[in-house]
């Protein structure tokens, strides 16, 4: 057999059946399901009469309208209340397994895979929701979804898919001080920009992705749809392994030294053909941060908003003086110093433990600009309860932060956490589109740390200058 | 789902790349449990100002475009959020066909779920579509699915490629689950020997 990618091995051991046309009935062994995209799909199995073929292969989570501030009062917004309480209609009805509101399991669907166990090396794994991506850091191939395909993987399991292009994605050395896995994604999207892996899934390799632990991996593969990519993945190893034993829907004793037997084959064969390859040096990598409207604007920390004029392409060109005019930014103004209103950390990009131990490192006693609103959003009850068994908790209040509750709150703005018109926010989420926090809401993309160091000296700034 | 066979329309021109699917439909608009009414909300933030009265530039706020049944744009359509409600809003507003350089992956088999026929195109034609289509009542285009040509105002036919199954599938207005189904057989073989294979595999039980 020829040497294959670890995509390729991933693909080819879930095909049922490949049609005539190429195209496979792939087998999908996890779906997970919030409340946003799923109520359209669970209304079309009512209607056709159609079962949910694997309960048991499904777990559902409210996570993208949640209420980030006291979970016992009821639901302020009516339309999220309802979209809530639609989904804990249709998990009854269908028999979905499901972490309520009030469970400390309950997350962001991103977090809560991994963290459960649910989420394991090998897998097809699909959600309808674009940061599926996420869990690939697990070393399983995984996607995010539409709501047609979310009611075609309850009535059947499967997806009709072709297979993927392969690209690898190198990152060799050592990270310098106050460089992180955020900055590594950012600056991969800032190399190959937001279509740049369109049609692939993107491995990432290379001695600086061995060396993250498997929440900088998350924040990486997370980020692959931002470079266009459906899905990345990087090959499950010890460090994969040691985070996986024990979790609840894990294999346990000596099913799970079998798994591990089998998940130390999901590794490329040497000589595999990768369609595009691209290499980064770690030590090329200063903190960065996004200055416009697209993941793609990504400039280091130290660096000056670009002119538009330098751009040839009159669309091009227009495109980017429109982000200007959006951002409240001059071309050639230096991004360090400029003032922020919001300090967003949360999202499935960064919210983890290891997210908050990392902001908090820079917040110890230190305390949030005057004017500067500072939130922390963990990313599930379980690591807010960690967080608050390590102090961290205490840490950020006391330093003037708000601790809320989990969810994907301000990434997104569905729940009240949102900006309000021409507020500038530095945000350790994913997407700085126009309006993506709240209509007129600015966003500039950067890691815990850089977030971190934004909130206590109320304006963007090299995250190095406070270690 | 309505089959898709010849399109007469109006087409709009968007002369932008990276058009993200929450400028198609911002978030605040998906906590509806229905996949229709979301037109209205179609490019809410190029397409209204912040007091909800519209924004006379834009170009679906413009006569004939209010009409519109194709869209084109510049690269990289649909890129960000997998939200399926960025379709529906498409759909609802009337949209039938967008023509684009290139897509993203998930916004572009969105479309064909929903029976939206998203056309890949050389920049430069997008280009002269967009020029056709600045011609207004007078620029429609027609869109031959099973031809699989794009037909020009004055007569010119640009073809187009398209994955056999989905062009099928669009043809005949068909829903793909009702297709899989039929390979129920092989689901459950490959599921029988899977879990011999793998007896290690988990089930997800809460009590």
């Amino acid at each position: 057999m020829a040497a294959r990618t670890l995509f390729d091995k991933i693909w080819d051991s879930h095909v049922v059946e490949r049609l005539e046309d190429g195209t496979a009935i792939l087998y999908i062994d996890r779906h997970l399901v919030h409340e946003v995209t799923s109520p359209q799909a669970f209304e079309g199995l009512r209607i056709s009469g159609r079962r949910l073929r694997r309960p048991d292969a499904t777990i559902a989570v409210v996570d993208h309208n949640v209420p980030t501030s006291d979970r016992t009062l009821p639901i302020e917004e009516p339309e999220s209340r309802n979209q809530i309480e639609t989904l804990e209609r249709n998990v009854r009805e269908f028999g979905v397994p499901y972490f309520p509101l009030l469970s400390e399991r309950q997350g962001i669907v991103h977090v809560v895979g991994p963290e459960q166990g649910i989420s394991l090396p090998g897998m097809t794994i699909v959600c309808g929701d674009s940061h599926t991506s996420t869990h690939g850091a697990m070393g399983a191939l995984a996607f995010g979804i539409g709501t047609s395909e979310v009611e075609h993987v309850m009535a059947t399991q499967t997806l009709l898919q072709k297979p993927a292009r392969n690209m690898k994605v190198v990152v060799e050395g050592t990270l310098g001080a106050g460089v992180t896995a955020k900055d590594v994604m950012l600056a991969i999207i800032g190399t190959i920009g937001t279509a740049g892996g369109t049609g692939y899934v993107i491995e990432f390799a290379g001695s600086t992705i061995r060396g993250l632990d498997m929440a900088g991996r998350m924040t990486i593969c997370n980020m692959s749809i931002e470079a266009g990519a459906r899905a990345g993945l990087v090959a499950p190893d010890e460090t994969t392994f040691d985070y996986v034993r024990g979790r609840p829907f894990a294999p346990q004793g000596e099913a799970f030294e079998q798994a591990v037997a089998y998940w130390k084959t999901l590794v490329a064969d040497d000589g595999a053909h990768y369609d595009k390859v691209v290499e980064l040096r770690a030590e090329d990598i200063p903190p960065v941060l996004t200055w416009g409207t697209s993941p793609e604007t990504v400039i280091p920390v130290s660096g000056t908003v670009p002119d538009p004029a330098a751009e040839s392409d009159g669309a091009k060109r227009a495109q980017l003086q429109r982000m200007l005019d959006y951002m409240g930014l001059e071309a050639g103004q230096k991004i360090a110093g400029v003032p922020v209103d919001v300090v967003f950390i949360g999202s499935c990009t960064n919210s983890r433990i290891e997210d908050l131990r990392s902001a908090a490192s820079i917040v110890a006693g230190r305390h949030v600009a005057p004017g500067v609103r500072a939130m922390v959003v963990p990313g599930s009850g379980i690591v807010k309860a960690q967080a608050e068994r390590e102090g961290l908790d205490r840490v950020f209040l006391d330093a003037g932060f708000e601790w809320r509750e989990a969810g994907c709150s301000m990434c997104l703005g569905m729940n009240p956490d949102r900006l309000t018109p021409g507020q500038r926010c530095a945000s350790t989420s994913n997407r700085n589109f126009e309006g993506r926090q709240g209509p007129g809401g600015r966003t500039h993309l950067l890691s815990p740390a850089m977030a971190a160091a934004a909130a206590v000296t109320g304006h963007l700034t090299d995250v190095r200058e406070l270690i | 789902m309505d089959k898709f066979t010849v399109l007469t329309a109006i087409a709009a021109p968007l002369p932008e790349a990276n058009i993200d699917t929450d400028k198609i439909i911002p978030a605040r608009f998906l906590k509806t449990t229905k996949r229709s009414g979301l037109g209205v909300h179609a490019f809410d933030g190029m397409r209204y100002n912040q007091d909800g009265s519209e924004k006379p530039d834009f170009v679906l706020n413009r006569e004939p475009y209010r009409k519109a049944g194709i869209l084109i744009t510049h690269d990289n359509l649909g890129c960000g959020s997998s939200r399926e409600h960025a379709p529906w809003a498409l759909l609802d507003f009337g949209i039938r066909c967008v023509i684009a350089p290139s897509f993203a992956d998930i916004f572009f088999n969105n479309c064909f779920k929903n029976g939206i026929l998203p056309i890949r195109l050389p920049r430069e034609i997008c280009d002269a579509l967009m020029d056709d289509a600045r011609l207004g009542a007078n620029g429609r285009l027609t869109v031959d699915l099973e031809r699989q040509v794009v037909v020009r105002p004055d007569g010119e036919e640009i073809g187009f490629e398209i994955d056999p199954l989905r062009k099928h599938l669009l043809l005949e207005g068909l829903d793909d689950i009702g297709q899989t189904l039929q390979h129920e057989g092989a689901i459950s073989t490959f599921e029988a020997t899977r879990g011999q294979a793998q007896p290690w595999q988990t089930q997800i039980v809460i009590d």
